[in-house]
């Protein structure tokens, strides 16, 4: 049997690290094009504030890169440390998305990340304005393959589960590259990340204006930020991720989750907008309900329902049945790989393999369970509701405070009030709201993936690796101290390059071509 | 569907890049491990060490990828090894997330403050960045050699019966510490190219000749052991190279000096051993002679050598089994799907010549000695 403490663990550290990463990856993601559209003025306008605004953003954007990276190496080893079965599972798709990742993405922004930050002398103006558009190419094509890749665990197309090796192999590539659920991802997740780099530049902006220093400097950063962030800021709301909640039925289940819909509503569904939702008596107390409103989001249409958790554990349960069957074929098949009707059963049963092993959580066979055991199995298919409920409304209730922020934003820059006091100190305010949107966005994705690790094909807990629990501890408690240092020491150096702000570096370097070898120069920094 | 390559073909290509991965990895990353490596021994003061880290500084980036894609390589064209390998080797896998992980914080943090303290404790973080990582995969490709103790259930689940501290055998030792030997050779005749001429260059001769006889005996002794130690596998039995990927329908027996078996029947391999010994004497007389040609061209061979020989003898074996051989993973039994190798063989035909074009071009804006002059006039270096 499963030892459900090592998978428990084994989430743990995978929730852990992977939240820690993606607090660097948006700020990566948005500040490179960021820093694209800041050069691009200098190139065209070769004014020498707009390359001291590049070089100053660039700092930052450096300080904050490098943690991105090394926490990014984690990830792509995770999975073969703490998800070996998953890893041999669903390897074949998988892993070609990391894979291209790096080939094509990874080793554009790395490799021109150095000439980044070191060829400022070395290459004319245009030619480096071309080095950081690389640079932002690089960073969000990566983030194109990693979306492919978490797009489908959520909806697994283009593959099928082989009895002859033990795992899903690829059918359909181009489904797998243009799975629906994956590009509403990446629109979704790269404009949050738009939109925090917008946040931070114009927060860090404002923390100057309050203070009344490098003002020009500053108003300049704010405008190009605001119009940025309102850009991006749309889009992450209208072209969210909501395109493809219909698409399969953990992507339903979750929908219904979030919304706490517990029931099937008819076609237009109304919208919960706020509640107490209780997984123990299986609804929602106290909610307060806007009409239409779910089913137009959800299916685009007013006349298709959206259904509901107990119709979908319905479903689930029809599904766990026809799961076994496939299960009983496979090992027929495992005994006497050249058994005729064995496979016959199971590709007709084939799609139903992965509920039929979401009984291994309680039974070793799962053709010995009771339908009691199938039925309560069919209600672990919910992922935790009040959890997802919520998550949602705090990502949600987000989004929309910043559309209204950089509306106004875009407006006092338009007319020329940068130095309006009461937005500039809600600017420093909201500089980690998009980070609090982020996280919960993914603990929706991912917390209201389960219990699947790929959806309908593969558990969670089937997918860890034979290790033991004092192994998981040891590599958490390490992970943990070494990335909570690694965190209060970026702090604290953003915080420091921002106290010496953006003109310091002329101040220590500008004579030194004419000045004496003598010269007692200020430490320098990159 | 019908893809214009057979299955077994793709498989013996998928092993082969599996090879120009890790030493493309080895060449490039290697010789910023070995710098890393090098680091506290060959630059004394504030000054000469951020010349030396600004070696590297443009470009370890870049050459890291080498290692990331190498992982993902792996997944996608061998997942068997990718699962059981990294679960199996976990501990030691943590060591080397968590130095690799000190390591790019340490190049872009270190100059950023001027306490001595802090400068020399991100200067440790460096080495330990190098040298811990150059260790342990070598320990690693030891371990390989030996066979690993894990073995697969009828699911392919597969469970291992090692520990941390079992990885640290004789043999594994000396496959460790010629991975130092070969890196720090690497480094130390990269600095040769790269470093201002003066102390720091003189201090890199003198470690990198060291490195490189300890190299030279490490090989040798590796070679003698694979001979005489009683390590090996062989396949018995049918063979179906075209199969499916199921690794328990092959039959495998462990079989004392069987890794020296295929110089025997294929003696063109003799090249690779061959290679590894005379790159590392090419290298060498580059330190002798002060030639930073000789001494990069050497330790380059050296390094393609040494690498080769380890996947060419082990041939088809990728990673052997030894407490239950009949689950080892070997070319015909461990790869991804016909397709899926095919997809990613294209990806990789047209991506890894674009990637090549662009690294040099990178390397051709930053080429030259870096000086400690310039510490105090470029901004931009750490």
């Amino acid at each position: 049997m499963i030892d459900l403490a090592v998978v428990d663990l084994s989430r743990l550290q995978f929730a852990l690290t992977a939240l820690y990463h993606f607090l660097f990856v948006p700020l990566t993601l948005g500040l490179s094009f960021m820093l694209v559209i800041m050069e691009s003025i200098y190139v065209m306008t070769r004014r020498p504030i707009w390359r001291t605004i590049t070089r100053f953003w660039g700092t930052l954007f450096g300080i904050n890169f490098v943690l991105g990276v090394a926490t990014g190496i984690t990830m792509e080893f995770q999975f073969g440390m703490n998800w070996s079965y998953y890893s041999h599972y669903v390897g074949d798709i998988f892993g070609a998305p990391l894979a291209i990742e790096g080939l094509m993405a990874f080793f554009l922004e790395a490799t021109f990340v150095g000439l980044m930050f070191f060829g400022w002398e070395k290459l004319k103006p245009s030619a480096h304005l071309f080095v950081t558009f690389m640079v932002a190419l690089g960073t969000n094509l990566s983030a194109v393959w990693i979306l492919i890749a978490n797009g489908w665990m959520q909806n697994p197309v283009g593959a099928a589960f082989n009895p002859d090796s033990m795992r899903m192999e690829v059918t359909d590539f181009m489904a797998v590259i243009f799975n629906p659920v994956a590009q509403a991802k990446f629109v979704h997740t790269v404009s949050a990340g738009y939109v925090c780099a917008s946040v931070f530049v114009l927060g860090v902006s404002a923390f100057y204006l309050l203070r009344g220093k490098h003002v020009g400097f500053a108003k300049r950063s704010m405008t190009v930020a605001s119009a940025f962030g309102l850009a991006a800021s749309l889009s992450v709301v209208v072209l969210g991720d909501q395109s493809g909640y219909a698409l399969t039925d953990n992507q339903k289940m979750k929908l219904a989750a979030l919304e706490a819909m517990w029931h099937t509503e008819p076609a237009p569904a109304g919208l919960t907008l706020i509640g107490i939702p209780s997984m123990k008596d299986r609804e929602t107390h106290y909610g307060v309900h806007v009409p239409w409103v779910m089913g137009l989001i959800a299916t685009r249409t007013i006349d298709k329902p959206v259904e509901g958790i107990f119709e979908l554990v319905a479903t689930a349960e029809t599904r766990i049945e026809s799961g076994v069957i496939a299960y009983d074929a496979l090992e027929k098949v495992k005994a006497n790989p050249a058994d005729p009707v064995a496979r016959g059963v199971f590709e007709t049963h084939r799609r139903d393999l992965g509920y039929g092993l979401l009984l291994k959580r309680h039974v070793a066979d799962p053709r010995l369970a009771s339908p009691e055991l199938i039925q309560q199995t069919a209600w672990e298919t919910v992922p935790n509701v009040p959890a997802l409920f919520w998550s949602f409304r705090i990502m949600a209730g987000v989004g929309m405070f910043m559309i209204l922020f950089f509306a106004t934003a875009f407006f006092l820059c338009t007319v020329r009030k940068h130095d309006t006091r009461w937005f500039l100190r809600l600017a420093v305010l909201a500089i980690p709201l998009p980070w609090i949107a982020i996280e919960f966005g993914w603990i929706l994705a991912e917390f209201g993936r389960q219990p699947w690790a790929v959806e309908g094909v593969l558990p969670t807990f089937l997918g860890a690796s034979s290790l033991t629990v004092p192994q998981l501890w040891a590599t958490i408690i390490g992970f943990t101290a070494l990335y909570g240092a690694l965190a209060v020491v970026e702090v604290r150096l953003m915080l420091f390059a921002i106290k010496k702000g953006p003109f310091h570096e002329q101040e220590t370097f500008a004579p030194a071509p004419e000045a004496p070898a003598t010269t007692v120069a200020a430490p320098a920094v990159a | 569907m019908d893809l214009p390559i057979d299955f077994a073909t793709l498989r013996l290509i998928w092993w082969a890049l599996l090879g120009v991965l890790l030493i493309g990895f080895a060449l490039t990353d290697g010789f910023d491990l070995g710098v890393g490596s090098l680091l506290p021994f060959v630059a004394k003061t504030d000054e000469e060490r951020r010349m030396v880290i600004n070696t590297v500084g443009a470009t370890w980036e870049g050459n890291q990828v080498w290692f990331i894609l190498g992982g993902g390589a792996i997944f996608a064209a061998w997942p068997f090894v990718y699962a059981v390998s990294f679960s199996g080797f976990y501990l030691a896998m943590f060591l080397v997330l968590s130095a690799l992980i000190l390591r790019p914080v340490s190049f872009k943090y270190r100059s950023k403050r001027a306490s001595p303290k802090w400068r020399s404790f991100w200067d440790w973080c460096l080495f330990i960045g190098g040298f811990v990582p150059a260790l342990v995969f070598g320990v690693a490709v030891g371990n390989v050699l030996l066979g690993a103790p894990f073995r697969l259930d009828s699911d392919l689940r597969s469970f291992y019966d090692g520990n941390l501290l079992g990885l640290f055998t004789p043999f594994s030792l000396i496959a460790g510490l010629l991975s130092v030997a070969m890196l720090v050779l690497h480094g130390a005749a990269w600095l040769s190219v790269k470093a201002e001429k003066g102390p720091v260059l003189e201090r890199a001769r003198l470690y990198g000749t060291i490195a490189g006889v300890l190299a030279l005996v490490l090989f040798a002794a590796g070679g003698l052991y694979m001979a005489y130690g009683g390590v090996g596998y062989r396949i018995t039995g049918d063979l179906d190279i075209q199969g499916f990927s199921n690794p328990l329908r092959t039959t495998v027996e462990s079989a004392s000096g069987a890794w020296l078996d295929n110089y025997g029947r294929y003696p063109w391999m003799m090249i690779a051993p061959t290679l590894g010994f005379v790159g590392a004497v090419v290298g060498l007389s580059g330190m002798w002679l002060r030639s930073a040609p000789l001494a990069f061209g050497g330790s380059s061979i050296s390094t393609v050598g040494i690498i080769s020989t380890v996947g060419l003898s082990m041939f088809p074996f990728i990673l052997p089994s030894s407490i239950d051989p009949q689950s080892s993973l070997t070319v015909w039994n461990a790869s991804s799907s016909h397709l899926t190798l095919f997809i990613m063989l294209v990806c990789t035909l047209v991506f890894l010549p674009i990637v090549l074009i662009y690294t040099s071009w990178v390397y051709s804006v930053l080429w030259g000695r870096t000086s400690t002059a310039a510490l105090k006039t470029n901004p931009d270096l750490y």
